[in-house]
């Protein structure tokens, strides 16, 4: 890596300034998992790196069952899922957390991380929308909030304006007969890049059989991660069953604009796409119905 | 040019104290400064764990740790597995088991496979696979270094009764 300064911020305040003071030649780090790899390789440049993890409000998560869970931007995967009440309330969000890269990724990378990369593949990026997670972003004037769906704005790109930072994600409270889940695809067992991603939510009505509620969303198959908006409006009212499953998969696959690439064709990935929103709704209903 | 920072670590138990630049990983800190070359630098990316150390009850690849950043923390590494007198189990299970043939990746998978057995003393073989995901080997085809995780989660347990 080409010659650089360290500075850790002990508060979002501090963050703010030393961003502001360095422009664009400054660089958050929370687990240093994508921007040391990028730097290193030049994809991304700084000359300053400010590390956010001696920021207690940005390592810091806490969950009441009344208010939702408050998850700062910096903590890391491992203790999302590491924490048995988080990782049962809000599933898809453990479910991405847990295969993150690896167990060493895991203990380093955060979910605010992986947002703020902001690849089209992110694992965590479908789970937050169909958590209906809120970014919590702090700048020079003062603090914005941002729902995850509208956050990223191409490849690696996002709002995060000059100086701007995310703090903490807000995911709203969990009521009865909720489920949620994420799964990707990929050619290995672990350690892939999403060839697909689906994030699926759903709650159920007080009978357990009728959808109340939906939401889904796409990795990998869009210049950036891809709320499937349509589809959970068409699944509200509809039975909760595999034929209403398959029918959204096939519903998710006239929305998903994917690319061929070296993850695979455009084709098997519309094809995945399908497959994957019908497992992923059966899997956030299977979870509905066993609370 | 950028000024070297101090910083003041506990690894393998004994206090130790380093300068280096905010742009040296603890993987450069621990080979060229520290001269304990047991991690190795198999990918620099976070993908192959050959460089793996347990920092703070974790395991993480030490080529995305800043040398800075290990300030004040505890750290594993290879070097400190076996005690004093002899090899841990899993160290004599690899060898054993014959879990190794060029060696590269062993101590990341040793340090692994530790922190694993340290936390989940009775991991079924497909939590090893899954724990070890990070780990990658380019001569073994991974079987006999699973088999060998098992057998030192037996012995471990053995050693306990």
């Amino acid at each position: 890596m080409k010659e650089i300064e360290y500075a850790a911020a002990h508060s979002v305040d501090e963050a703010v300034d030393l961003l502001a003071a360095r422009g664009d030649k400054a660089r958050v780090m929370a687990g240093g998992t994508d921007i040391l790899v990028q730097l290193r390789e030049g994809m991304r440049d700084a000359d300053l790196i400010v590390d956010v993890k001696k920021i207690p409000e940005m390592m810091q998560f806490s969950y009441d069952p009344a208010r939702g869970l408050h998850l700062g931007a910096s903590v890391p995967c491992y203790k999302i899922y590491g924490d048995a009440k988080i990782a049962a309330a809000y599933s898809a969000l453990a479910d991405a957390a847990r295969i993150i890269g690896g167990w060493q990724i895991q203990s380093r990378a955060s979910i605010g991380g992986n947002l703020c990369n902001s690849s089209p593949a992110a694992d965590s990026i479908p789970a937050l929308i169909a958590h209906d997670a809120q970014c919590v972003i702090a700048g020079p004037s003062g603090r914005r909030t941002v729902a995850v769906a509208d956050f990223c704005t191409a490849p690696g790109r996002n709002q995060l304006a000059r100086g701007e930072l995310l703090v903490s994600l807000h995911f709203p409270p969990v009521q009865p007969r909720e489920g949620a889940r994420y799964l990707r695809f990929i050619p290995r067992n672990e350690m892939d890049i999403a060839v697909v991603g689906v994030g699926a939510w759903l709650r159920l009505n007080d009978k357990a059989e009728t959808i109340a509620a939906a939401r889904v969303a796409l990795a990998a198959v869009a210049p950036k991660p891809l709320a499937a908006t349509e589809v959970g409006e068409w699944l509200v009212g509809k039975p909760a069953t595999d034929a209403t499953f398959s029918e959204a998969g096939a519903r998710a696959r006239k929305l998903a604009k994917p690319i061929s690439d070296m993850r695979g064709p455009a084709e098997y990935r519309l094809h995945l796409v399908g497959v994957m929103t019908t497992r992923a709704l059966a899997g956030a209903a299977e979870r509905a119905t066993s609370k | 040019m950028v000024k070297k920072s101090h910083v003041a670590t506990t690894i393998n138990g004994e206090a130790v104290e380093f300068l280096c630049e905010p742009r040296h990983s603890l993987l450069e800190v621990l080979r060229d400064t520290l001269h304990l070359t047991g991690a190795k630098e198999g990918c620099n990316n976070g993908n192959c764990g050959a460089c793996t150390v347990i920092l703070n009850g974790v395991p993480v690849n030490s080529c995305l740790v800043l040398g800075v950043e290990a300030e004040g923390s505890e750290i594993t590494t290879i070097e400190g597995i076996a005690s004093e007198s002899h090899l841990h189990p899993l160290q004599q299970c690899f060898l054993e088991d014959a879990a190794l043939q060029c060696g590269i990746c062993t101590p990341g998978f040793i340090v692994a496979a530790k922190a694993l057995l340290d936390r989940n003393p009775n991991p079924s073989e497909h939590d090893i696979r899954f724990e070890l995901a990070g780990n990658l080997c380019r001569c073994t085809g991974y079987d006999k270094i699973i088999r060998a995780v098992q057998d030192a989660a037996a012995v471990l347990q053995e050693n306990k009764s």
